[in-house]
């Protein structure tokens, strides 16, 4: 098993960059978006079975962004896997193309589209449980976010993948500590996340979701037990890359000047230190 | 007369010639007994979990399954809202809803079952078709055409035996149940029966009603509508549904976009829920029993 992740790293520094470049002219959910950035790249790269060549694949692998809010990251990990051009990403906002805040099948390698929180668990177990009934060797990833895990469609979800033994879905967590506006442990503390997901059924491993090392341990042989879903807690950073911007609050939703755009592209190359003079945008 | 098959009986038909079919439910079993045996793990109850049956509806949707959700109408339309509107209506996917004790139906358990905003909330899904069988009959005979079509659909449950004699089915086009001139009486599901009743006791007062039973809400038969507001005087509009957003509304929509003039009279739920209880007293406390009804067609005829 390789350990050199080199090659990695730079795809998830140029995923970044694709989604700095997203948060200007109406800007974009940046915070999320560099969190699940490594997450996103690891699991295109070495897991998922499917490319651009085999969209249609009924035996692929499906990945489902339920938090919708972070598709700039994966906008960008399809261009650094051939989805689409990157000149498209251009089109960000435009409403000549579908390239918006929340992501729709109208996008190559979009599995489904979402932005209202707490569904895609539910859907992503309909195609798991489809490959079950064929036989298919389909299995159904998808990532959610932590404040997510407040709605209520999340657990009874959760209840249904334990009863019907899906061993083919693999829900993530991208825990980066943050809500909207919040720390997640300040309204509708979560932990012991993994205790909660574990009494619901779930084979759970925890790990520091920008470990490209962890990562490839924990999908290194999936399902972690037969006859369970697994889920995989992610410990991220909400805006991972950029010092000046990680863990804040109030950067969760950006609109940055061309300005700051190159700032921040500088600082996630490794030099300065962005400060930022654009306002803190709340818009929830 | 032909033997009338069961719901569940043409459910298992369909799904034996058509491997997409899946029954899934919100463990609402009573219309659906024999299926879990018959169909194994093409039956897919998820436990009292109606947002989560329709979620994974839609992912079953996608990988090329039309699943037959069965659930109560009223927590199937308002509970699951959001996962029908978003997951399956956004997306454009056939997933069948079949929304049981609609109207009605539901009796003797009280506001919180009484699917009476059912149609008004379902029908402002894009794409969405509304299907209100008037019997068992036709709740059978219209269930092919709902599964082969790619359309999602809420079906109005309704499997009272009636002694109607249908015209063949065809999804979005009403049947003429009895031929008059001097009022025309449109409705679907459930209260179609009453109303043909309703109008034969007219007949014998010398008032001739055509009675329509448009049999589904959406599409709705346009044609239909408009040919009997211009053959009659008057139209009035029956249906277990709130005067918002239901039967009463879709006909005067037509009316208005049409520019025909017609004095229309509703007859549903005006406002308000219903007093629950066995089935016939309700119809009586409601006024919707075929007696009453002839009484309240007639009491608009002679006072316009």
């Amino acid at each position: 098993m390789s350990t050199d992740f080199a090659e990695l790293e730079a795809q998830a520094r140029r995923v970044r960059a694709h989604a700095i470049r997203l948060a200007t002219n109406g800007g974009c959910f940046l915070g999320a978006s560099l969190s699940c950035a490594d997450v996103l790249v690891y699991l295109y790269d070495r897991v998922l079975r499917v490319s651009p060549r085999r969209l249609d694949d009924p035996h692929r692998d499906y990945l489902f962004l339920s938090k919708g809010h972070d598709v700039p990251a994966l906008y960008g990990t399809f261009v650094e896997r051939g989805f689409f051009p990157a000149a498209r990403l251009r089109n960000h906002l435009s409403v000549t193309d579908q390239l918006y805040w929340h992501p729709n099948r109208a996008v190559p390698g979009v599995e489904f589209h979402a932005g209202s929180l707490g569904h895609l668990l539910s859907v992503s177990m309909g195609v798991a449980m489809d490959a079950k009934l064929t036989g298919g060797p389909s299995r159904a990833f998808v990532l959610v976010g932590d404040g997510e895990l407040n709605e209520g469609s999340v657990w009874e979800a959760a209840l249904v993948a334990s009863a019907k033994k899906l061993d083919n879905l693999v829900l993530i967590v991208d825990r980066n500590g943050f809500q909207a506006n919040v720390a997640t442990e300040t309204l509708l503390p979560l932990e012991p996340l993994g205790e909660k997901l574990g009494a619901f059924g779930f084979s759970v491993v925890e790990l520091n979701g920008h470990d490209f090392g962890e990562l490839q341990r924990a999908f290194a042989e999936l399902p972690r037990r037969a006859g369970r879903p697994t889920a995989v807690i992610a410990r991220t950073t909400r805006n991972k890359g950029l010092p000046s911007l990680e863990g804040k609050a109030d950067r969760w939703f950006v609109d940055l000047s061309p300005r700051e755009v190159e700032l921040l592209l500088e600082e996630l190359g490794g030099a300065g230190h962005a400060s930022l003079t654009s306002e803190p945008l709340v818009v929830r | 007369m032909s033997e009338t098959p069961s719901y569940q009986s043409a459910l298992l038909d369909l799904a034996g010639r058509d491997p997409r079919v899946l029954v899934m439910t919100a463990e609402n079993r009573a219309a659906i007994r024999d299926l879990p045996a018959k169909l194994g793990p093409r039956f897919i109850d998820v436990g009292i979990c109606e947002q989560t049956m329709v979620g994974m509806a839609a992912g079953l949707a996608l990988r090329g399954r039309v699943p037959v959700v069965h659930a109560l109408a009223t927590f199937l339309t308002l509970r699951a809202y959001e996962f029908i509107r978003t997951d399956v209506g956004i997306a454009g996917l056939p997933v069948k809803f079949v929304g049981a004790v609609p109207g009605f139906l539901s009796d003797g358990n009280g506001p919180t079952h009484q699917a009476i905003d059912d149609i008004s909330v379902m029908r402002t899904i894009p794409g969405m078709q509304i299907v209100c069988p008037a019997d068992d009959r036709e709740l059978c005979a219209c269930l092919p055409q709902v599964v082969a079509s790619p359309a999602p659909t809420y079906v109005r449950y309704n499997a009272t035996p009636s002694k109607l004699e249908h015209a063949p089915y065809a999804l979005g086009r009403a049947e003429v149940l009895a031929e008059g001139t001097d009022l025309a009486v449109l409705t679907a599901g459930f209260l179609t029966p009453k109303v043909v009743d309703a109008c034969a006791i007219l007949r014998g007062q010398e008032l001739d009603a055509t009675v329509l039973n448009l049999r589904t809400l959406a599409p709705v038969d346009e044609d239909a509508i408009c040919a009997a507001a211009l053959a009659c005087r008057v139209l009035v509009t029956v249906e277990d549904h709130l005067l918002i957003g239901g039967l009463y509304q879709i006909v005067t929509e037509i009316l208005v976009r049409h520019r025909i003039s017609v004095p229309v009279v509703p007859i549903g739920l005006p406002g308000r829920w219903f007093q629950p209880g066995r089935l016939g007293e309700v119809l009586e406390h409601e006024g919707f029993t075929p007696a009453r009804l002839a009484e309240r067609f007639r009491a608009f005829e002679t006072t316009r």
